[in-house]
């Protein structure tokens, strides 16, 4: 019961503070559970967010529920998700209940101009953090190139490349890259 | 029964959206035009407010739309809806792949998707940049390179990433409540 109501609390602190979507909840998410509170290592959650992508529904919650499942099981998953969207609901029903311009005040749109600027830096920090884990040696780089290029640069091709194509190609090169060679190895620290 | 169907409407969106929350849009728009409970300018008014409160935005439209339609009970079973897919098949995906954990062509796929994560994560930074640290129609407008980099907002982001760099023991929301005071006290909205 109480790992449970730890659970719930963990991410409905998360959920209060996730500004801008599931991606720049990252660096609150390694700060809080593979730092503080060592629920999950930096490979899992990069794990979790590539599953995340490609599996329907919102990236915080799914990435919620993962870890949810690995503490505690199914009741696990379910505390984690209603603990991540605990606070948003009762902010999101305030403001539609009285403050239906609340995005229209000049306060609230220069706080937010000040935070996107944060979220920048936490997303570049965060990448910079997970990179060290999984971008090694040129194969995973040329991965990493490849699948950053294409996503930033998507509104420029003929066809938009789906996350979750470029997800399933880059893990079928990983089983064509270390399939056979590093098989029974498993040394990578995580 | 609007509760009912508010629940089952939100479990499809949760259940067809990939790939985070404005992967949602569409699924709102089409429901926006089945069922006349928001127009489209409730969705517009939505995407401004999600993006200015925590919370994953995919979670945000579901309270705000199940408010308007129906009230708070509304908002609690619209969000209801859209949890139940995720924590269903992310259970199921996890329990998967705690099965094949240690085949050594599972780990090999994992690190090749890894890279594809990060790459994803750093593409969606990417796109915040470029709406917070540059104005491209200034730039083009007058020509003059250095009106492509929004200067106040850079200066406070190296600050900040070097605050972080200095002081990692400083909970990364400090640096957001930090950024949203500097945000207001310099009409980082307009």
């Amino acid at each position: 019961m109480r790992e449970l109501w730890e659970l719930f609390t963990a991410f409905a602190r998360l959920g209060a503070v996730s500004f801008g979507g599931g991606y720049a909840m990252l660096p609150l998410l390694t700060r809080e559970l593979v730092d503080r509170r060592g629920w999950v290592t930096d490979n899992e959650l990069t794990d979790y967010f590539a599953i995340g992508q490609c599996t329907p529904g919102v990236i915080a919650l799914n990435v919620a529920t993962f870890i949810g499942n690995k503490r505690k099981g199914i009741p696990g998953a379910v505390v984690a998700s209603v603990g991540i969207v605990f606070v948003p609901v009762i902010i999101i029903t305030v403001i539609a209940a009285f403050l239906r311009n609340f995005a229209d005040y000049a306060v609230v749109k220069d706080a937010f101009g000040g935070i996107r600027v944060c979220v920048c830096v936490l997303v570049v920090n965060a990448v910079l953090r997970l990179w060290k884990k999984a971008v090694l040696g040129l194969p995973t780089f040329l991965i990493f190139a490849v699948v950053f290029l294409l996503s930033v640069f998507s509104g420029f091709l003929p066809v938009s490349v789906s996350p979750v194509i470029l997800v399933l190609v880059s893990g079928f090169a990983g089983i064509l890259l270390y399939g056979k060679s590093e098989s029974g190895k498993g040394g990578d620290a995580s | 029964m609007i509760l009912l169907r508010l629940y089952y409407e939100f479990i499809k969106v949760g259940l067809f959206s990939v790939g985070g929350g404005l992967a949602t849009l569409p699924f709102l728009y089409d429901l926006s035009d089945r069922t006349s409970w928001f127009t489209h300018a409730d969705i517009a008014n939505m995407i401004a407010i999600a993006e200015s409160t925590p919370g994953p935005i995919g979670v945000n439209m579901a309270t705000y739309a199940g408010f308007t339609t129906a009230g708070v009970p509304g908002a609690i079973l619209a969000t209801m809806g859209l949890i139940t897919p995720a924590v269903i098949i992310i259970s199921i995906i996890f329990r998967i792949l705690n099965y094949f954990m240690g085949n050594p062509y599972v780990e090999a796929a994992f690190k090749g998707l890894r890279p594809a994560s990060i790459a994803l994560i750093a593409a969606a930074g990417i796109s915040v940049i470029k709406v917070t640290l540059v104005d491209l129609p200034a730039w083009q407008a007058s020509g003059n390179l250095s009106d492509l980099v929004i200067w106040p907002a850079v200066l406070l982001g190296v600050l900040l990433f070097l605050g972080q760099k200095l002081f990692p023991k400083i909970h990364p929301v400090l640096f957001i409540a930090a950024s949203a005071i500097v945000g207001i006290l310099f009409h980082f909205g307009s």
